[in-house]
């Protein structure tokens, strides 16, 4: 190695750890941040009631609201998205074959969809309602998120997908396999670790996102007791009570953000315990 | 179509875009033999095995013409369910490609392709397929495992009795030992041995001394043609080919 590659070579490692803890660090810090102002001022109490009159100039109360309407949001997005996802991705991977132009159209506009701001879909939505005459509500919320999700949904899973060897989608095909067993037997099992990190993380941005529910779910104090009612979010909460003036308020912005954060936390964990149980079974090649 | 030829293929092109791939192809595979197709890398085999079970239909790039006959029946122009027929003909692969599931399973799943719905029936043939592949002995235990922890040459021979599930007249493997130790290689070889009296075996390799051990006929192609076939006796004893001689003699160039 001459003295110039051996410059060369260090350089770029120096570079690259360089970048790697830089990203690390401030990672560290907005969880820290999060960590240390919401764990003042969470309370079981904040967890477990609405709010009432005054909460947001620091009177009693708490964000239950929020955390089950994000859930159910959340949860009736992704498995809407999951149940048109799946066949989308399993469609481009295992009928399409034969038709590579089509699959690198329908690939690109995904991609492109993917990069629409989600306050597009918000007000995509919103224009849907109106003509529709729907106010805003969980189901109209649901219906935005899943848009929203959609691509991201159906691109993961077709990355997943698209790995499966050709070798094995012939042994698939030569044993008398149709193309909807080969899709939902073969192509779904091999990827299934992938499939559910895909259904993660989709999950993941429905729940974090604020723009696309502002004007389709809108916000309401109470309990999400209906698809036709307005429900409370989670990001909209943390906007709400980081917006007050009362330093309180403020510092339970961070307690829900910290909310929000467990929750992902705790479905990451969880669906990564299912991905194992389940790698046994997949081949590696 | 002699009498006793399973397969005859007549005058099949393949042609890869602009590029020829097999050219003027005309081989007749006998009844309950194995026919070896011989030659270097490149020079077509694969592809004329994924003709005869239609996986060429899963290559757009591909165009196929001419006609395969199997038991009179032209499988090129077949309008019927082409996954019927695809059963008529087990495939076994350079590798080994289990499905992602059970060792069990993986036969399971044959059986029920071929419309065998009883438990019963099931566990019946699955255990028959595995001994037939000289494979039970090894995993009678391990059955609820996962294919994926067998040894390479356990799933080649997991990849044979699920081929031999979906009860075919007809195996076709391709270099089914290149990517296996010797021993594995060997019991292959002698499952073919013991399998060629209830079907019909076209095995494609490029190695010599496998095709002298087990081929009852030789088919040797080069560069996608057919340079010469007939009995492994006349093909190696007696090579009328100049392209022959050179192969078998190791001077190819």
């Amino acid at each position: 190695m001459t003295l110039a590659q051996k410059i060369e070579e260090r350089f770029f490692k120096v570079l690259m750890i360089l970048a790697t803890y830089f990203i690390l660090f401030i990672l560290a810090i907005i969880i820290y941040s999060i960590f240390e102002k919401g764990v003042k001022s969470i309370s079981w109490e904040m967890l477990t009631q609405i709010p009432k009159g005054g909460y947001y100039y620091g009177k009693d109360g708490g964000i239950l609201n929020a955390i089950l309407g994000s859930l159910s949001l959340a949860t009736g997005a992704t498995v809407l998205a999951f149940l048109i996802g799946l066949p989308v991705a399993l469609y481009i991977n295992v009928f399409l074959i034969r038709n590579k132009k089509l699959v690198n159209v329908i690939r690109f506009l995904l991609d492109l969809v993917w990069g629409i701001p989600s306050i597009v879909y918000g007000a995509f939505g919103f224009m849907l309602m109106i003509f529709f005459g729907i106010q805003t509500s969980l189901l109209a919320g649901i219906l935005t998120v899943t848009l929203f999700i959609l691509p991201i949904m159906i691109r993961s899973m077709d990355e997943i997908l698209r790995t499966v060897p050709i070798g094995l989608m012939e042994a698939a095909y030569s044993l008398g396999s149709n193309k909807s067993e080969t899709a939902f037997k073969i192509f779904t099992r091999q990827s299934i670790s992938g499939i559910i990190t895909a259904v993660l993380l989709s999950f993941g941005r429905a729940i974090g996102d604020a723009a696309s529910v502002l004007f389709t779910a809108g916000y309401t104090d109470n309990l999400p007791n209906s698809l036709m009612e307005p429900v409370a979010t989670l990001p909209l909460s943390i906007f709400f009570q980081l917006s007050s003036p009362v330093p309180e308020v403020q510092n339970r912005a961070y307690a829900s953000a910290l909310v929000l954060t467990l929750i992902i936390l705790i479905v990451s964990l969880f669906s990564r315990g299912i991905g194992k149980r389940y790698h046994k079974t997949k081949i590696n090649f | 179509m002699s009498d006793n030829a399973k397969i005859s293929i007549r005058d099949l092109n393949v042609y890869a875009g602009k590029s020829q791939i097999l050219k003027d192809v005309n081989i007749e595979i006998p009844k309950n033999k194995i026919t070896v197709i011989l030659g270097p890398s490149g020079c077509g085999k694969t592809t004329l095995l994924k003709c005869l079970n239609r996986l060429t239909d899963l290559y757009p790039e591909l165009r196929v013409t001419g006609e395969i006959m199997i038991d009179d029946n032209n499988i090129l122009q077949a309008r019927e369910d082409i996954y019927k027929l695809r059963q008529q003909m087990g495939l076994l692969s350079q590798r080994p490609y289990p499905l992602p599931m059970t060792i069990y399973n993986n036969i399971a799943y044959a059986l029920k392709l071929r419309g065998i719905k009883k438990r019963r029936e099931i566990q019946k043939l699955a255990l028959h397929y595995l001994q037939q592949a000289s494979l039970w002995d090894e995993v009678r235990t391990r059955l609820r495992e996962p294919a994926s922890r067998l040894s390479i040459g356990q799933q080649q021979r997991l990849c044979l009795a699920r081929g031999l599930a979906v009860n075919p007249e007809i195996i076709l493997a391709d270099e089914p030992t290149s990517a296996l130790d010797p021993i594995s290689s060997q019991f292959i070889e002698e499952t073919f041995l013991k399998l060629k009296n209830e079907y019909t075996i076209v095995l494609v390799t490029h190695v010599l001394r496998q095709a002298k051990r087990i081929a009852d006929n030789v088919v040797f192609m080069y560069l996608g043609e057919v340079i010469e076939q007939g009995s492994v006796e006349e093909v190696f004893g007696n090579p009328r080919m100049e392209k022959t001689k050179q192969y078998l003699g190791g001077t190819f160039n």
